[in-house]
């Protein structure tokens, strides 16, 4: 109690962060010293070796980890819970979502989720000149930077070619914030070159959007849509995610004599296992917290049964060296032909395992497979199935390394190409790659280009001038600037060539 | 089918430096010209198979066979001792390809690639591969969408370049200096074939990209770029210009005596330019 007292203390007294900061940590802390949901003894033996590992969500699963609420029933029918009526103009849809924003929980505490932009607001458009349209989305923008300052808050565009699209990604250029994320949808029968080539100069510019496979992740979720949040988490709309537990591959290698002994006894192990957390964290959500009694569930933003539990794994690139050291083989992950394809047999056995256990209170009925990037205090294990920072190959040979993976992948799964500033001059290369890596099979294309100011931590952005000022002890107003700077001296991630990270949340104050 | 084969430095499936888009990129061994500031002179040479490469090889990955150089490419570790060991600025670790061999390779990496680039070396040196390379390309259903293009010094004959612009997309000439007595003490030749090259090349509707190096106290000065104003505007209509500003990376021991061309030149002679009326100027995003 003594030390859980001086924590509390030290989080009240730090003066790099702001009150609003203080109140989430303090919140975290309270939550922690409630008893966990109970797991049996192997399940917890193996969570506090941190074999698998429940993303520190918390000990009281009070809100799911991830809400994609569907704002077209806002928009359509007004809520009666938050006294707003029924948007007419473009000025009042904007408002209507950005009250709504406030109202929707995550992990967290901000949204995850703010909706798929260019769909809720090009009905309000009409009559509103293209002029009046960039102002509007500029203020918007600048209203979401500041006021909900977390890079995990994810706008989607397209895969329509539209007006809207373009408004965002011409005001995304220019300000460069952090927050929002921004994914645009790419379909090459709908979208287009032109809006492709649009994104590819505002990669140039400043390392956003990052580009959807739509016609990949289309195909995966059903009529009601998708939608890509926070660090490419890819999730039912109207529902979301109730948690994200992971598995971390390299200590379940460390565990195994042998590749044969991998494949047949530790690892089907270790993810039963994670299953086994997984319910326990679920039925809490469900059964103990009350949560789907709320508004967003009476007013259909979301629906229970359109929550899936996602099912991480990373590591990828420790567990096959680890396997090639124990069968005496030289060759290394990202590199050589056969250390690629052991990696591949992974995911495949891993995919098949998720898709074949049951588990009650997920939509469709099975967990979805997730290529987890990362948290600030993983050491020396890369983030998903990347390849470590820093050895990289080129940006081709990378793409090709991993495309055999994202087939597995249902609930996301990212790489980071690190291209050189050459770049700005050459913005068609950009699209190029995102075409090869799309025909290779690729869900994601996300890119950081070295010397931006804007850099990726594994999904979301930080300042590289904003971590300098943190660690100078200055504080930051944003929330994530906060991780990325704990990730950058933790993970050496900003060593990477040039440089990007892997973490996608940090668990709690000092962690 | 007569397949030309062609002596390659090195081949790139991944260049964004070398045209539009993401290239595929042939570096020809070779050279016409013997310019101090080469970033890449071991291009320049061709092997006469003295093997003084062969204990610079700590891979051995080099040895003498019958009084010739054998490379084995896969125990190569990619040191690049053996370019340091050469007295010739060669390459002990060219290969030959065959117009087959690259056209497989740019198969393998179709969906990523926006075109195909012929550099070096001087490429034009292999004249007859490139036009076989580049009608290959243009006849095959499947590459055809490729634009290809020839990175050169311009050191060729009219006939050359008419022979070549049927299957050639577009060629960037670099000019090394616009002073005649300048651009022989830089490369050992005068410069009037580059630039009856690019008038050439412009008036075919072919001329890619103009570029020119800026060495500082060298090739800087206001008179030359007043040359290259000039010589612009006879050309008439819009060329693309590319400046780039002479780096230490790779050069031989001669141009380290130089400065680097720092960014403020460069941005201090393309404000030059564009007041001069040229109007696409392209200065380097990275300087090293």
């Amino acid at each position: 109690m003594q030390d859980t007292l001086r924590k509390l203390r030290s989080i009240t007294n730090d003066a790099t962060l702001s009150p609003a900061q203080k109140a989430r940590y303090l919140s975290l802390e309270a939550e922690n010293m409630l008893g966990y949901p109970a797991l049996d003894a192997e399940t917890q033996k193996a969570l506090d070796e941190r074999v698998i590992c429940d993303m520190f969500e918390g000990h009281a699963p009070y809100k799911p980890r991830y809400v994609l609420p569907d704002y077209s029933v806002l928009m359509r029918n007004g809520s009666e819970y938050l006294e707003l009526p029924l948007p007419v103009t473009l000025d009042e849809a904007i408002n209507t979502l950005m009250i709504a924003y406030h109202h929707v929980p995550s992990v967290t505490g901000m949204p995850v989720y703010i909706g798929q932009l260019d769909e809720l607001l090009l009905p309000f458009c009409d009559g509103v000149c293209d002029e009046t349209l960039y102002e509007k989305i500029r203020l918007f923008w600048r209203y979401l930077d500041r006021t909900l300052p977390d890079a995990f808050m994810h706008a989607n565009i397209g895969p329509t070619d539209n007006r809207v699209a373009r408004a965002i990604l011409r005001v995304d250029a220019e300000l460069k914030q952090i927050a929002p994320n921004l994914t645009l949808l790419y379909d090459p029968e709908i979208s287009g070159d032109e809006i492709l080539v649009i994104a590819g100069k505002n990669i140039a510019e400043c390392c956003k959007p990052h580009i959807a496979n739509h016609v990949v992740h289309a195909d995966a979720f059903d009529a009601r849509g998708y939608g890509i949040v926070s660090c490419y988490n890819v999730l039912p709309v109207a529902g979301g995610a109730s948690t994200l537990t992971r598995v971390n591959l390299k200590e379940v290698a460390n565990r195994s004599g042998s590749e044969r002994e991998f494949f047949e006894d530790t690892l089907p192990y270790f993810l039963e296992l994670n299953f086994r957390l997984t319910e326990a964290r679920i039925d809490y959500l469900f059964d103990g917290s009350g949560f789907f009694d709320s508004f967003l569930v009476k007013e259909g933003w979301i629906e229970k049964e359109r929550f899936t539990a996602m099912f991480g794994v990373f590591a990828m690139a420790e567990a096959v060296n680890v396997l090639q050291d124990k069968e005496r083989r030289d060759g290394r992950y990202g590199f050589d032909e056969e250390a690629n394809a052991l990696g591949h047999r992974i995911s495949e056995t891993l995919a098949k395992a998720v898709r074949k256990r049951r588990l009650d209170k997920v939509w469709r009925g099975h967990a979805l497979l997730h290529s987890q990037a990362g948290l600030s205090d993983d050491v020396d294990a890369t983030p998903g199935v990347r390849i470590p920072y820093g050895t990289e190959p080129d940006p081709v040979t990378h793409v090709q390394a991993l495309a055999p993976h994202h087939q597995y992948y249902d609930a996301g799964i990212s790489e980071i190409l690190t291209v050189d500033e050459s770049v700005t001059n050459n913005p068609e290369a950009l699209v190029q790659l995102c075409k090869g890596a799309f025909a290779s099979g690729f869900r994601e294309f996300t890119v950081n280009v070295a010397s931006n100011d804007l850099v990726r931590v594994t999904g979301y952005m930080v300042r590289l001038s904003d971590i300098r000022k943190f660690n100078d002890r200055q504080g930051s107003r944003t929330n994530t600037t906060v991780l990325g700077a704990e990730a950058a001296d933790m993970t050496g991630i900003l060593d990477r060539k040039p440089r990007v990270v892997g973490n996608e949340l940090s668990p709690g104050y000092g962690q | 089918m007569n397949s030309p084969r062609a002596t390659v430095s090195k081949v790139l499936a991944y260049s964004i430096v070398d045209g539009p888009g993401n290239r595929f990129v042939i570096f020809l061994q070779g050279c016409n010209f013997n310019c101090t500031a080469c970033h890449n002179p071991h291009t320049i040479g061709e092997c006469n198979h003295c093997g003084e490469c062969v204990p610079a090889c700590h891979a051995d990955a080099l040895s003498l066979v019958d009084g010739r150089i054998v490379f084995d490419p896969l125990t190569c570790d990619l040191c690049d001792d053996c370019l340091e060991a050469c007295p010739i600025d060669a390459n002990p670790m060219v290969r030959e390809y065959r117009v087959s061999d690259i056209l497989e390779l740019i198969r393998e990496h179709l969906p990523f690639l926006s075109g195909v680039t012929v550099s070096g070396g001087e490429p034009t040196r292999q004249i007859g591969f490139i036009i076989a390379l580049f009608e290959a390309i243009k006849s095959d259903a499947e590459l055809a969408g490729l634009d290809c293009l020839i990175d050169s010094n311009g050191h060729l004959g009219a006939a050359g370049w008419e022979s070549l612009l049927p299957v050639t997309d577009g060629v960037m000439i670099d000019i090394k200096s616009f002073d005649d007595d300048v651009h022989r003490n830089l490369t050992g030749k005068g410069h009037q074939k580059s630039l009856q090259s690019a008038r050439f090349l412009h008036e075919a509707g072919k001329l890619y990209e103009l570029r020119f190096l800026l060495v500082p106290g060298v090739t800087d000065s206001d008179e030359e770029l007043d040359g290259l104003i000039n010589f612009v505007r006879t050309l008439g209509g819009d060329v693309r210009v590319k400046l780039n500003a002479f780096q230490h990376h790779g050069v031989r021991p001669k141009a380290l005596e130089w400065e680097k061309m720092p960014k403020a030149g460069v941005e201090r002679a393309a404000a030059r330019l564009r007041e001069a009326g040229i109007s696409h100027v392209v200065t380097p995003a990275v300087y090293l």
